[in-house]
């Protein structure tokens, strides 16, 4: 049995301590890449094969004990799917890489512009015109190659929703504007999987998540048959880093809820932020 | 008697509009948001969510007095 995966992360732990003291064990990113070549599995399996040996990856050691090992493992079997991957998307997809949700599904049909390079987290000089997905792809790689991602190279619209959603176990809507959200909430409620939803204007915005039994979007933007309207009042404000950057990190944090504490979610309320005067409400929406 | 007051906050593009005593906006005790929104000059269209005291309400919910208004205008940017 000296070959099994279970033996050599055992040969290959490294005592260490938590900073608070903690005895623990690790195993580096570097072995994690090499045992995953090794035999064939991706990183996120080894890591995951590392937690349920009591072995900590190094890269999760500043997670505890905010997190448990068994809440790192169900981050790691998690997948989610963020569709946008503009201001909220990009920090959206980069911070969940770090706390380490185990499998992406990334859509955007967009490619960078020199106008998003006031906020948006994955564009640069170098990268205009290139695909927004390719980016975030390259990105979450970057950060953890053991990470599984499905990309897709399209907008959304009602004919791949279903198809774009149905292998997760959350959406997060990054999206710019109103009518693909209703397209998103539609598909997520088909699917039976919850939605983070967060819209930005200027330096404000607000953040909700909407489970498929719920009111949903309809509770903030009205019937979706009355709307009249795409955008809203970014169209006046633009978007600014701090403002879309604060809306995607509450996103992350409503994914993080959903998967291990799924009563503390935003459901039927509403959190809502305005940098302008450092307002901080959750808004009671049924 | 003392007139009632309440306290209104506008969000985002409403903001400009927001009266010099927003946080004691004096009022006629029984006035609906969309009176009060009509009385200030806020255009009635863009109060797309509106809260009181933490609630959504609506456009015809009336106002006693002490409340905290907040009125959000449709927000969609990513």
């Amino acid at each position: 049995m000296k070959n099994t995966l279970s033996h050599r992360l055992n040969t290959l732990a490294l005592k260490a301590s938590l900073t608070d003291g903690t005895p623990c064990r690790t195993i580096s990113a570097a072995e994690v890449i090499h045992l995953a070549d090794d035999t064939g599995i991706t990183g996120r399996m080894v890591e995951i094969a590392a937690l349920r040996e009591q072995i900590l990856p190094d890269r999760y050691l500043r997670n505890m004990k905010t997190l448990s090992e068994a809440d790192q493992i169900r981050l790691l079997e998690s997948a989610v799917c963020i569709v946008g991957l503009g201001g909220l998307g990009g920090l959206v997809t980069e911070t969940l890489a770090r706390m380490g949700i185990g499998r992406f599904y990334l859509v955007d049909g967009d490619m960078f512009e020199a106008h998003n390079l006031n906020r948006q987290l994955l564009s640069s000089i170098d990268r205009i015109g290139m695909p927004k997905v390719e980016a975030a792809v390259m990105r979450v790689k970057t950060i953890n190659p053991g990470l599984e991602v499905n990309a897709t190279g399209a907008f959304l619209t009602s004919e791949n929703a279903d198809t774009l959603v149905g292998s997760c176990n959350i959406v997060v809507d990054c999206l710019d504007n109103i009518q693909s959200r209703f397209i998103l909430e539609a598909a997520a409620k088909r699917a039976g999987i919850p939605m983070v939803s967060a819209a930005v204007a200027g330096i404000s915005g607000h953040v909700t998540t909407i489970f498929p039994e719920d009111k949903g979007l309809e509770n903030i933007y009205g019937p979706e048959d009355q709307l009249n309207m795409a955008k809203g009042a970014e169209t006046r404000l633009g978007c600014l880093a701090p403002g879309v950057n604060l809306v995607a990190s509450l996103e992350c944090m409503e994914v993080v809820n959903l998967l291990l504490n799924p009563q503390k979610a935003l459901r039927n309320r509403l959190l809502v932020i305005d940098l302008e005067d450092h307002t901080f409400e959750t808004l009671q929406l049924a | 008697m003392k007139q009632p007051h309440i306290q209104l906050k506008l969000f985002a593009a409403l903001t400009p509009l927001s009266p010099e005593n927003s946080d004691r906006v004096p009022i006629e005790p029984g006035i609906s948001i969309k009176e009060l929104l009509d009385h200030l000059d806020i255009p009635i269209v863009k109060a797309h969510l509106i809260f009181i005291n933490g609630v959504k309400r609506s456009l015809e919910t009336r106002l006693n007095g002490g409340e905290r208004v907040g009125i959000f205008p449709p927000v969609a940017g990513g």
